[in-house]
């Protein structure tokens, strides 16, 4: 045998193998190039999409508060629980779970996943409470995950509701001021970048797009203390009388500012649920009546304006009615003649009648005009009425002589009080607010002379006080100043016999006014239906509240003295203060 | 070399970079936290003062009222 190891090469094997390595590497090469160079881009950015996400980080939205600072509407994160159904529903021994956790039937939470299936994002249940959200992260369903959204709170409930409105579940505005300030309050939420795993929890943040900004705070021009008195002295006055709604509307008459308007009947924003949306209206606002006697101060103003007519002008308004083109004009009983205090404390219709067709339709039209009605008021409030007033060329003698006392024509709660107001202010008109102003900035304009308005105070001072339609209205120890007014309401076949809208408009204190209130009951039932008997006590007892909260001091207290010497008398707190 | 130490020192400072991105996301998540739990003491806060409650407790509980014209004396300066 030989030995000799045996040296064979196999060249052809061997280039064969050789060949096949090159061939390899230069496949390995190329796809290295295919995947890190040509492709590069195209990959990276699939392989992002899989893992890197936007997203949002939600911002919160501004709070409203009243003048003082007291909450009215605030925000806070809650959770809400969305899932993908495909995700869930390969796991149905987890459904029943979620399901009891969340208050559901399995068979409907089952369905309503199956339903969609197809899609990616399913809301399961929305604002859920802190706990409830707890439990269901610690299940730990793939596919199910939380959002933070936000929900408002409205600490004061249904005693603002018709200001602030409220928002729906998205928070966004509905109605009133979160509306009307949508943009102020709203926030805007930023972004971030952040890995995510396979079952789309985040791993960990990476980088912020965009923080996120959020909405701005609002100060209103309200006092939560005196709309709560306000609201809760109207509910009171609505519910004894049966009415079917009521408003109130507290301005002051310095700056415009609303300090308290309520609303009958009213609702609860923080649970709307099974509501009847016509009370989400705020009727102080959007809806319009005819005002009757409250306007005929306006009216004796623009007879005053016009020359015709002075304070102790005589008119004669017997025999207590007066026909103006086949049509009866008629006062409550015979008064014989009137001067103008008069015709304002018996709200005379003959009276304010004759002096609107002595003066003619352009003035009485202009005087209307300048102190607001048919125009709005400038509060930006959502669904503001204009209200109704036709123009000067337009009335016939029988227009003109039914709007002298407030009839054939329209106006909304927030328009009386704001004309009371220019009265108030000594002739200045000032647009509304419900935003609290910073500075005291005067933008109102001068509509009538101060020499008018003085006079108009004085003759109002009568309604109030014994003899005058007004009497309920009087507040101890201030002067308080008004005028009643009773509408019959109209209906398709002429004015309702037995539908009234009682009606009182005021101010407080009448040396230097600060509050102009204007209240309206709408058709009160049982015997009383007269302004001075449903309105006016409601304004006595609010206008009493509000001089006490706002700490405005008595102008009235000459019928006082008797009471203090007899304070002293009795309890000798006269020797302490001594 | 110089390519080298660059892209090291590039891969250091986007470590360092999201280090402190996500020192910032906690404090901001601690603030976002203490920011919610101000507004429920707030809510808390009022829910409590509501005028409605304050008033119920003055007149029941305390035997609270107001004051009629007669037990008032005003004095004067």
């Amino acid at each position: 045998m030989n030995n000799q190891p045996i040296h064979r090469s196999y060249p052809f094997r061997r280039s064969l193998i050789v060949l096949i390595f090159i061939f390899a590497s230069c496949v390995l090469i190329w796809r290295a190039y295919y995947l890190q160079i040509l492709n590069n881009e195209f990959l990276r950015n699939h392989g992002d999409a899989r893992s890197l996400r936007v997203v949002k980080i939600p911002a919160h939205r501004g709070i409203i508060t009243d003048r003082n600072n007291e909450p009215l509407a605030i925000s806070t994160p809650v959770d809400s629980i969305w899932a993908t159904p495909k995700l869930v529903l390969e796991q149905p021994d987890l459904i029943s779970a979620l399901a009891s956790i969340l208050e559901m039937e399995s068979n409907s939470l089952l369905e309503l996943l199956v339903e969609r299936k197809d899609r990616e994002f399913v809301y399961l249940k929305r604002h859920v409470s802190p706990d409830v959200a707890k439990q269901v992260e610690n299940l730990e369903i793939a596919g199910v995950n939380l959002q933070q959204e936000f929900k408002r709170y409205y600490p004061a409930g249904e005693v603002t509701a018709h200001i602030v409105g409220f928002n729906n579940i998205d928070d966004t505005g509905q109605e009133g001021i979160e509306l009307a300030y949508e943009q102020w309050l709203k926030g805007v939420p930023g972004e971030k970048r952040v890995l995510k795993d396979r079952l789309g929890r985040i791993i960990r943040d990476l980088e912020s797009i965009k923080s996120p900004s959020p909405g701005k705070n609002l100060k209103l021009s309200i006092d939560r203390r005196v709309q709560y008195l306000a609201y809760r002295e109207l509910a009171t006055a609505v519910k004894y009388y049966k009415a079917k709604s009521g408003s109130l509307v507290l301005l002051d008459p310095n700056n415009g500012e609303v300090l308290a308007l309520a609303v009958q009947p009213s609702y609860n924003p923080n649970n709307r649920a099974g509501l009847i949306s016509s009370n989400f209206r705020n009727r102080a606002i959007t809806d319009v009546f005819e005002p009757g006697s409250t306007l005929k101060p306006f009216t004796i103003a623009a007879g005053l304006m016009s020359g015709l007519f002075q304070v102790d002008t005589i008119v004669q308004t017997s025999p207590g009615y007066l026909k103006v083109s086949n049509h009866v004009i008629s006062d409550v009983s015979n008064y014989g003649p009137l001067d103008l205090p008069g015709i304002i404390q018996k709200s005379s219709n003959v009276g304010a009648s004759k002096i609107g067709l002595a003066i003619g339709p352009e003035s009485l039209w202009s005087m209307y005009r300048d102190v607001g009605f048919g125009e709005q008021t400038g509060s930006g409030f959502p669904g503001e009425s204009p209200g109704m007033l036709s123009n000067y060329s337009n009335l016939s003698e029988l227009d003109l002589a039914s709007i002298s006392f407030g009839h054939g024509m329209a106006v909304t709660a927030l328009q009386l009080a704001r004309a009371y107001a220019v009265i108030a202010s000594h002739g200045i008109l000032n647009p509304v607010t419900f935003i609290k102003t910073d500075e005291n900035e005067m933008v109102g304009e001068q509509v009538l002379s101060p020499e008018i308005t003085n006079k108009i105070m004085m003759m109002l001072e009568k309604v109030v006080e014994p003899g005058g339609t007004g009497q309920k209205a009087s507040v101890p120890f201030y002067r308080v100043i008004g005028k009643t007014g009773t509408a019959h309401k109209s209906t398709s076949s002429g004015y309702a016999e037995d539908r009234y809208l009682s009606l009182f408009a005021g101010i407080a204190p009448a040396s230097h006014p600060r509050l102009v209130m204007a209240v309206i009951i709408d058709e009160p039932q049982g015997g009383e239906h007269y302004g001075g008997q449903v309105a006016a006590p409601v304004f006595s007892k609010v206008i009493q509240g509000t001089l006490r909260i706002l700490n405005i001091s008595p102008d009235n207290i000459s019928d006082l003295n008797s009471e203090i010497s007899m304070a002293v008398k009795t309890s000798g707190i006269a020797d302490q203060v001594r | 070399m110089a390519v080298f130490i660059s892209a090291l020192q590039i891969v250091m400072t986007q470590h360092q970079a999201r280090k402190t991105f996500m020192e910032v996301q906690q404090l901001e998540m601690y603030r976002n936290e203490l920011n919610e739990e101000w507004g429920r003491l707030q809510l808390e806060q009022s829910t409590w003062a509501t005028d409605d409650r304050l008033e119920r407790i003055a007149r029941e509980q305390l035997g609270m009222n107001n004051l009629d014209t007669n037990s008032i004396v005003l004095l004067r300066k």
